[in-house]
């Protein structure tokens, strides 16, 4: 199989072929071209010029649909099914088997529990897909896209949401799809999977290809450098996260914490969790999916409602379960969901970054549009966030670029503490980077941040101490010297499972408001 | 990175005519509607049938404008028409203190709804459409209780003057209505409470985690289109010269959803167009006072209506999709 356009806006001679039975790894920076591609392929949009080749036959697909029946499937990054219908309603949408030309749910039903066993999902398929985790809502979405009788699978950060457990079971799959001869692209920032999984690779940079070779070829830092276009030995030498080692400007240990909360408490997530946070201090929440890292983060900022707990700014106590209280006391957070709780997708970079400053840079209730438009060009500058215009679409921007304005957001209010939930989750090494160096510099500047990552690497090199949470409750603390990769995995894997009564394996997230869906 | 982001290239031109179309397409299509009925008769433009459009229009409008703020948090408010009608059976009832304590009760009856139907939706997260209709029911059973079945007439000068008399050649009422453009466009574009209810229509999750006052804003918006629903009732009453809780207001809520889409703001939430509301108001009177012109029946005249209901949503759903 081979395809070929060169010429599209995005992507200038861009060849890329696929095997039959390869995983063939797609990396590169965002806007390097590599959503733009699968689009391409997958009948999303159309090459300008070039030729698209499937089977060894000349393709176009007109629609993705189209292309869905050729064979080739999508997953996407964001799950992209229907929540409210049931498993196995969404496993079998558009095929369901049929008797008397009605849909035989039993027979629906059956075969929904025995594909999805498969995958390692044991659930009872007539729940709506929405009451799953999001792990398991991907597992679905990957078994609906391999029965359409695929050859080819495009993965689009598949493991963005899924936990370690979930993410071998996908590797299993994976395994067993390369058996069968099918071709896989598979598009991921996450370094270990590339390795650990693909045949080949395909380097994108700003919409050509560096480099095409076997995965085993080229080594991490080369592959970094090449998706960069910077120098393998000077990234070497500064390491593959932009964090500096400590961040030191630690006041003494009596210093009254910048953040201090202690016994919160939210039924079935979060119990008796405490945390205290220094000036330009960075703690860790260390944890597997569910442990309760995000709620504890939505606790701290009143945006989870919890039924005990306190929670104190500068040694001022915030009224609970307020978040407009938090953010006058100075504690922000950026959330992990940067496209459902984070942008507001039509309005301008501008509308965004102001949003939550509104009330501050406005007199009388009327904005202040000068006032605006200062804060904004600074903080463009500053946190270098790559957008046409001030005024453009903040939809339109890159995940990176979009995550940059969530941060210029949050610090236009001059926080005293900053709490990050997965800060460079989806977007690319670049962007990641500078996010990483932004933390940083923010916490010698003297802020107090809390980081949450599932990105083990970016979680030690980030933080200057390490609370480790599990099932909703802490079992552990990491600093100085400890705050490391094995010291974390130990701390983890010795935590005493939570106290009978409570009810833990919760989704990290719940699941999204009706309101909220598209 | 944009390049990533627009599918450029194919249907590019047929995209660029469709959000024209759904941004401008309303007031081109007054214009052609004006021009037609200039060539077809020309006393058509005359001062007192302009007049007359106009006292037609104003009521919807200032609903409309009610509508699209609440319909710019993702809402909708069906109670409109019945606050109409509650204003209508306030006013011969304490029209005994005088014209202007009668008008202050009608516009309090419109605070009191919008209050009910704000809190409902912003405290008790009733989904607006729920709320409303409910309100929409009890109002108007509520309003021809205090007024009696029959239409009670309404004589004081003050109030029949805001109805019928005109000012600088146009009717008092337009200028109200004006007014009231003017001080709608200025809430949504420079005031920080329009730029959070756009917000907050927008990504509603969002909002509140950046820590805007979501239900206070909610609260608001439903308080404004009561208010000026139930100055739309005392217009009417003006107009009138009646007050007939029973049969005002009736379909206004329907009529006011109708100019606030035909204007282009869409019923997702997240964009007021105040002028292109005030322009669908207008442009539906435009095209009923057309037809009725040209003797088609009323009925003929619905289905018209239909057609360009759809053909705007069409319009917009063209802009949406991107």
């Amino acid at each position: 199989m081979s395809k070929r356009f060169p010429g599209v806006h995005a992507l200038r001679e861009v060849d890329f072929e696929l095997r039959a039975g390869e995983v063939h790894a797609l990396v590169g920076e965002n806007g390097a071209g590599k959503s733009t591609l699968i689009k391409v392929a997958t009948g999303v949009y159309r090459p300008d010029s070039g030729e698209l080749r499937y089977l060894g036959q000349p393709a176009s697909f007109a629609r993705p649909l189209d292309a869905q029946l050729a064979g080739i499937s999508t997953i996407y990054q964001e799950v992209n099914l229907i929540p409210l219908m049931s498993v196995a309603r969404n496993l079998f949408l558009n095929r369901e088997p049929r008797r008397f030309g009605l849909v035989d749910g039993a027979r629906m039903r059956r075969e929904a529990t025995e594909i999805l066993r498969d995958y390692g999902v044991g659930v009872n398929v007539t729940r709506p897909l929405r009451s799953l985790g999001l792990g398991a809502q991907q597992m679905v979405a990957i078994a609906r896209a391999v029965q359409i009788d695929a050859r080819v699978v495009v993965m689009d950060e598949p493991t963005s949401s899924l936990e370690q457990r979930e993410v071998e079971t996908l590797f299993e799959v994976v395994d067993r799809l390369r058996s069968a001869g099918i071709g896989i692209v598979y598009v991921s920032h996450r370094l270990d999977e590339l390795y650990r999984i693909c045949d080949r690779v395909t380097v994108l940079r700003d919409g050509r290809v560096v480099q095409v070779s076997a995965m085993a070829d080229v080594d991490r830092l080369e592959l970094v450098s090449l998706m960069l276009g910077r120098n393998a030995a000077d990234v070497r030498r500064h390491g593959t996260t932009a964090f500096g080692t400590q961040h030191a400007a630690r006041e003494g240990a009596d210093a009254t914490p910048v953040l201090r909360a202690q016994g919160l408490s939210a039924r079935h997530r979060i119990h008796d969790v405490s945390l205290q946070v220094h000036r330009g201090e960075v703690v860790g929440l260390g944890g597997l999916l569910g442990a309760g890292r995000s709620e504890t983060a939505k606790a701290v900022v009143g945006a989870l409602h919890t039924e005990s707990g306190t929670v104190e700014v500068a040694g001022t106590p915030v009224r609970r379960n307020s978040t407009p209280a938090a953010i006058r006391a100075g504690a922000v957070m950026l959330p992990e969901d940067r496209k459902s709780e984070g942008i507001i997708p039509n309005l301008s970079v501008r509308e965004n970054i102001v949003l939550a400053a509104l009330p501050r840079i406005s007199r009388a209730g009327l904005v202040d549009r000068a006032k605006q438009d200062e804060i904004v060009r600074y903080f463009i500058d500053r946190l270098r966030i790559r957008a046409s215009s001030p005024e453009q679409k903040v939809s339109e921007l890159s995940g990176g670029n979009q995550q940059k304005v969530m941060l210029a957001r949050w610090l236009c209010l001059n926080p005293k503490v900053l709490l990050l939930d997965e800060p460079t989750r989806g977007i690319d090494v670049g962007a990641k980077a500078e996010v990483q160096g932004v933390i940083d510099e923010l916490a010698a500047d003297g802020l107090a941040v809390v980081l949450i990552s599932s990105d083990l690497e970016e979680l030690i090199e980030g933080s200057d101490r390490v609370v480790v949470l599990k099932d909703g409750v802490q079992v552990g603390e990491l600093t100085g010297a400890d705050v490391t990769e094995p010291a974390l995995l130990a701390a983890l894997a010795a935590a005493p499972s939570a106290a009978p009564g409570q009810a833990p394996a919760q989704p990290e997230r719940p699941p999204p408001a009706p309101e909220a869906g598209a | 990175m944009t390049t990533e982001a627009s599918p450029r290239g194919v249907g590019f031109d047929r995209d660029r005519i469709t959000h024209l179309l759904a941004d401008y397409g309303v007031y081109a299509a007054i214009v052609v509607l004006v021009a037609v009925n200039t060539a077809l008769a020309p006393h058509f433009l005359s001062v007192d049938n302009l007049r007359v459009q106009l006292f037609q229009a104003v009521p919807v409008l200032l609903v409309a404008l009610g509508m699209a703020l609440v319909i710019g948090t993702e809402g909708i408010d069906l109670s409109v028409g019945a606050v109409i009608a509650l204003a209508s059976a306030l006013i011969p009832l304490y029209l005994g203190y005088g014209p202007w304590p009668a008008i202050g009760m009608a516009v309090l009856g419109g605070i009191a709804s919008g209050l009910v139907g704000g809190s409902l939706v912003a405290f008790a997260r009733v989904q607006p459409i729920v709320a409303t209709l409910a309100l929409m029911i009890g109002l108007r059973g509520f309003a021809v209780i205090l007024n009696g079945a029959t239409a009670k007439p309404v004589n004081d000068p003050t109030i029949l003057a805001l109805g019928l008399q005109s000012w600088l050649g146009l009717p008092a009422m337009a200028w109200l209505a004006a007014v009231a453009v003017a001080f709608v466009a200025f809430l949504v574009r420079r005031t920080t409470f329009g730029r959070q209810l756009t917000a907050i229509g927008d990504n509603r999750p969002a909002s509140a985690l950046a820590g805007l006052p979501v239900r206070r804003v909610l609260l608001t918006v439903y308080l404004i289109s009561g208010v000026l629903a139930a100055f739309a009732g005392v217009l009417i009453v003006g107009h009138g010269g009646y007050a007939d809780p029973a049969n005002y207001g009736l379909d206004y809520e329907l009529a006011a959803i109708t100019a606030v889409v035909v204007g282009g703001t869409p019923l997702s939430g997240g964009k007021v167009r105040v002028l292109g509301t005030a322009a669908g108001a207008l442009f539906m009177q435009l095209i009923e006072a057309t037809l009725i012109q040209h003797n088609v029946k009323s009925s003929y005249e619905q289905m018209v209506e239909a057609v360009i209901i759809v053909a705007a949503v069409y319009a917009a759903r063209g802009r949406a999709a991107r």
